[in-house]
């Protein structure tokens, strides 16, 4: 569990990390935070050439919080996230789902936008960058151009970007009025990646009828996807939906693998259950917006 | 007056140390050596047609490569079986390096020696193993089918037939008013302690001797080992387990492959080499325990009372058998736990799989044993409709009934004969620590928060302190300090502790005084090992003698300079002083001096010393015949039978019955381990027992496909519970003292482990009301079995992939 030998630069400015980045070609990694990247390392799972620690380009553990939302900066951890006021007012989820990634330890170096360049369907942060509808920032030698979420997940552990690139930024539109937000998590042990996760904002109109109940899955499904629910429960005021309809609705809608720890049709309870319970909390939440 | 020791808890004197990270382990210890790394087996069944080096000889830093052929001598011959038995007539062992067959994932095929651990890793990167596959054979029911064998000279898989009864079971079942039968499976689990295994040897040339650290359960075997293997004189070979990480049975093996072939390196290079185990090597070649099948058929009459039992069963060794049959050995003869059972027969065929060995770990056996009996009485209840603590009552032996011969032959070839214990006190205890009579308030009070409630419960009897031996060193030193040396080793059970405990308490001293060595084969050279939950009664009966010897002595000495007569002196904080007479005194310390007649005066001990010092016998010899110069004692301590240990476990679970997530809210432990040396440990030892019983029951499991890949291999996947997951573990203590020792004590280190599949088993299924006949239950195997049509659903997924 070593290694296999590998190159290491430091670079100081974002534009030297391109510079390396391209020098180096495919075999060139970024490294932020590591806690996924340097355990394949040691399993000689990934082999790169060259490691670019981005860690001391100046600018990027910055947490911007505007009318609009929220831009994480690539260094920012999820600790500092979670623990960030200003971001949880405008963007609740990006607290509550924090709380969910891993163990303090993990999340007091591991990035937020690390995980989202990972692109690993069972973490967090990947499915409330879809849920949000938000966008990622790509720096290249040519310039810095925003990705939106849906184009920038491809599968499993890949994303669309390609060649020398560094994402420098996450952004989390701000979460609409009269619009409340859940998210919870089965995990085997606590802390664990999730066995299936879910997340969800239910938006209501002026006279509390639900206008939009929607939900992205985590540890479902190989990218990840946002779920339109609205049609189970639409025009209901918050005491009147069924959500378990909306819970069965999103069992037909999703198509979970099974693997050690969960068969295909346990995620697939899950998600009714969890769409079920989310949902409620969210609705009570958007009333009170 | 001493301050009073025994019995109480006295605070840990290794914690200190271990917890702030200056325990000293095989991987702290000779920096700078070199490091081997091995090249194991990606196949569960192979034959080797090559392996070609030539790629890895370019690797900057390379310094050997060893494969079979350049093994010699025993090294060439098959590893040792270390426990053979006459049942045990197909005993098969690997090579220290794989020969001819691959028998596993994970057997070592190549060791390199590189100048560090990254280029050993990049070296075995280039080394070309070719293999031609073979059939594999993976989990017991493959095993017992035999479509392929996993040895070829072994056609039906069988190394062994274990086979004990106590009557004609047949007869016995035929003539009961009631019978069932059923089946079950338990699964693989392991040790998995914080540190894995670690070698770490020297050679030194210029007197030819080598001096071994590993991280080992067994020094003075493994020293034996390594002399015999590497054809050494015993004298020349020194070995010492420096504090060790955790070892839970995995390290009582040995010796391991790597404990032979590190030195073997050292000696070839005449320089140090080290090796460190990884967690995947860990995993794919160390050892498991825990799979077995089942099939149990029980006769009882209209009460309950059990009037014969039969067990068949399949246990699966893995690929070898270097610790022979121990296991179902210990499964067969502690399952009757602490039932009087009329008439009992047990069949249990120990079989061959591609998969990494199974050797004890903590509870070595008893889980499986717990979980036949115990979901016995728990059906026994079922079916006549009997409140479960009640059919266990009219079931126990009584506490007039000691000795109690189960005529069984238990694991140490003596019989199972039950020295002391009350196990009515027990279900008492424990019926009143759980709540057990509070459990429909509780169901009902569950069900109004949406959960289903249930509770279950498991009694067990353990055999523990088996011998042959024990020895413990004592010895005052004129400065006043107390050492003590026992052969066995420590891996973190606060042996330290608990025998400075006991010498403070022999001898009259300030346990301040006192310093403990265990596992340096420099200090002790006769030893058994750590296992058997037996340091205790082993090592503290036997250093208990070996105090009470120095006490003679000191006595002896002090009444002759006091001019006073033996029985009228006591020590006394480090003082041996005429009882009631103060004043009249002479410390420990310079008696310790007084002891010897070569006494140069380096010290002030020594000169204070001299005023004691009377003229001398000229008609005697300085040194009396039969006696010998220094305050100091050997001792050994070597029980008739094993000691029997015994305590009733209870857990309450709730289950979200639309998540069937399963949450243990309580467990209660009733423990009795006759005296107790320390409370606090005892009571760490059965935290940490019931931690890995939670383990066994709800999340651990070696996932093996049925190529033989283990497809869990990681922290990440193989599911130890954290804190989060281990309830809050309620104790209350009951001590029946063992007459057969000398301080009245049993074995604590293993009880914890032990009835937790069972008793967790028995909480779910009286939840969720549907039978539970494999263990661990997960929550999607949970919702699988809810959602069956079959009642009596045996889930047989006992290559631990869920189907």
């Amino acid at each position: 569990m070593k290694p296999a030998p590998f190159g290491y630069a430091d670079p100081t400015s974002l534009s030297e990390a391109l510079t390396v980045l391209q020098s180096e070609g495919e075999g060139a990694k970024v490294m932020a935070g590591g806690q996924s990247l340097l355990p394949l390392l040691s399993m000689r799972l990934a082999s790169p050439t060259t490691l670019v620690d981005i860690n001391r380009v100046p600018d990027l553990d910055v947490v911007a919080v505007s009318d609009d939302g929220v831009r994480v900066g690539a260094l920012v951890r999820h600790a500092t996230l979670l623990h960030h006021a200003g971001a949880a007012a405008v963007q609740p989820l990006l607290a509550r789902a924090t709380a969910n990634v891993a163990h303090p330890a993990i999340r007091n170096r591991g990035t937020t936008v690390g995980s989202i360049a990972h692109a690993d369907p069972s973490g967090e942060m990947t499915s409330v960058l879809a849920l949000t509808g938000g966008s990622v920032t790509v720096a290249t030698p040519e310039g810095s151009s925003a990705v939106d979420w849906a184009d920038f997940f491809v599968g499993p552990l890949e994303t669309s970007v390609h060649g020398p690139a560094v994402v420098t930024e996450a952004f989390f539109p701000a979460l609409p009025a009269r619009t409340g937000t859940a998210f919870e998590e089965v995990s085997r042990r606590k802390g664990d990646y999730a066995v299936c996760g879910a997340g969800v904002t239910v938006t209501l109109d002026e006279s509390s009828r639900v206008v939009s109940a929607r939900a992205s899955y985590i540890s479902v499904g190989l990218v990840p996807e946002v779920h339109d629910l609205t049609e189970a429960v639409s025009g209901r005021t918050v005491d009147e939906a069924d959500w378990s309809a909306a819970g069965d609705l999103a069992r037909t809608l999703v198509d979970p693998d099974g693997d050690l720890h969960a068969s295909a049709d346990y995620r697939r309870l899950l998600v009714g259950v969890l769409t079920e319970r989310t949902l409620a909390r969210a609705a009570q939440e958007a009333q009170n917006r | 007056m001493t301050t009073k020791l025994m019995g109480e808890p006295v605070r840990r004197r290794e914690d200190l140390r271990l917890i702030t990270g200056r325990g000293r382990y095989t991987d702290d210890i000779g920096h700078g050596a070199l490091a081997a790394a091995f090249v194991r087996s990606p196949y569960a069944h192979a034959r080797i047609t090559g392996i070609d080096v030539d790629a890895a000889l370019d690797v900057d830093g390379v310094v050997a490569i060893y494969t079979y052929e350049d093994l010699v001598g025993p090294m060439a011959e098959p590893l040792p079986v270390l426990i053979p038995h006459p049942q045990l007539t197909a005993p098969r062992t690997g090579y220290p390096l794989a020969r001819d067959v691959v028998q596993h994932v994970g057997e070592a095929v190549v060791m390199v020696v590189a100048t560090d651990r990254y280029v050993a890793e990049d070296v075995c990167d280039r080394i070309a193993v070719a293999y031609e596959e073979l059939p594999v054979v993976v989990g017991v029911d493959a095993a017992r089918e035999a479509v392929h064998a996993v040895h070829e000279d072994v056609p039906d898989n069988v190394a062994a037939r274990h086979h004990q009864e106590t009557g004609d079971v047949e007869a016995a079942l035929a003539a009961s008013t009631h019978t069932l039968s059923f089946t079950q499976y338990i699964e693989r689990s392991a040790c998995m302690p914080m540190e894995g295994k670690g070698v770490h040897a020297v050679w030194n040339r210029d007197d030819s001797s080598l001096r071994v650290h590993t991280s080992t359960q067994a020094s003075t075997s493994v020293r034996a080992a390594i002399a015999a293997k590497l054809q050494l004189s015993l004298e020349k070979v020194e070995v010492v387990a420096p504090d060790v990480g955790g070892g839970f049975g995995v390290k009582i093996v040995h010796p391991w492959p790597e404990e032979l072939l590190v030195p073997m390196a050292a000696i070839a290079l005449g320089q140090p080499v080290h090796w460190a185990e990884d967690r995947r090597e860990h995993f794919i070649s160390s050892a498991h325990e825990r799979q077995q099948r089942q099939e149990i058929t029980v006769g009882y009459d209209d009460g309950g009372r059990v009037t014969a039992l039969d067990v068949r069963g399949w246990h699966d060794n893995g690929a070898y058998t270097p610790y022979g049959i121990i296991v179902p050995i210990v499964t067969a003869t502690q399952l009757v736990g602490p039932y009087a059972i009329p008439v009992y027969r047990v069949r249990i065929d120990s079989v061959y799989t591609n998969t990494v060995i199974v050797t004890p770990y903590r509870g070595a056996g008893r889980p499986q044993g717990c979980y036949a009996m115990e979901r016995t009485m728990d059906r026994i209840a079922q079916d006549l409709g009997l409140d479960r603590a009640e059919v266990r009552r009219r079931n126990l032996i009584g506490k007039d009934e000691f000795p109690y011969d189960h005529h069984l032959t238990f694991q140490d070839g003596r019989p199972v004969i039950y020295d002391s214990g009350d196990y009515e006190g027990l279900l008492d205890k424990l019926i009143a620590l759980v709540g057990w009579d509070r459990a429909e308030e509780r169901r009902a009070e569950a069900a109004s928060r949406g959960k289903q409630l249930g509770i279950g419960m498991a009694m067990y009897v353990e055999g523990t302190g088996p011998g042959p031996y024990e020895g413990g060193h004592v010895q005052v030193l004129g400065s006043g300090k107390v050492l003590v040396s026992t052969g066995l080793t420590s891996q973190g059970q606060g042996h330290e502790t608990a025998f400075a405990q006991i010498v403070a308490h022999e001898l009259g001293v300030p346990i301040e005084d006192v310093e403990v060595t265990t596992g340096d084969t420099r200090r002790f050279g006769y030893a058994v090992g750590t296992f058997a939950s037996r340091a205790a009664v082993m090592s503290g009966n036997a250093i208990a003698l070996a105090a009470r010897g120095v006490r003679a002595k000191a006595l002896r000495i002090a009444a002759e300079v006091l001019e006073a007569d033996v029985d009228d002196l006591e020590i006394d904080e480090g003082v041996v002083q005429v009882k009631g007479t103060p004043g009249t005194a002479i410390p420990l310390r310079t008696v310790a001096v007084l002891s010897n007649p070569l006494r140069y005066a380096f010290d002030e001990a020594a000169r204070q010393a001299t005023q004691f010092a009377g003229p001398g016998d000229d008609s005697k010899p300085p040194v009396a015949v039969g006696d010998a110069p220094g305050l100091e004692h050997v001792d050994y301590y070597s029980p008739i039978r094993s000691t029997f240990a015994s305590g009733a476990h209870a857990a309450v679970v709730e289950i979200d019955p639309t998540t069937w997530e399963i949450e243990v809210v309580d467990y209660a432990v009733v423990h009795d381990c006759g005296n107790i040396v320390n409370p606090m440990i005892v009571e760490g030892q059965v935290h940490g027992g019931v931690a890995q019983g939670v383990g066994g029951a709800l999340y651990e499991r070696m996932a093996y496909d049925a190529d033989g890949q283990l497809q869990n291999a990681s922290f990440m996947d193989f599911l130890m519970p954290y804190a989060s997951e281990v309830p809050d573990v309620v104790i209350d203590h009951q001590e029946t003292p063992s007459p057969l020792n000398p301080l009245g004590l049993k074995g604590a280190g293993e009880a914890g482990v032990i009835p937790g599949t069972a008793c967790i088993a028995s909480a779910i299924e009286d939840a969720v009301g549907r039978r539970i006949a494999a263990m661990p239950i997960s929550p999607t195997e949970l919702y699988d079995l809810v959602r069956s049509p079959d009642a009596e659903r045996v889930p047989a997924a006992t290559t631990g992939v869920p189907a």
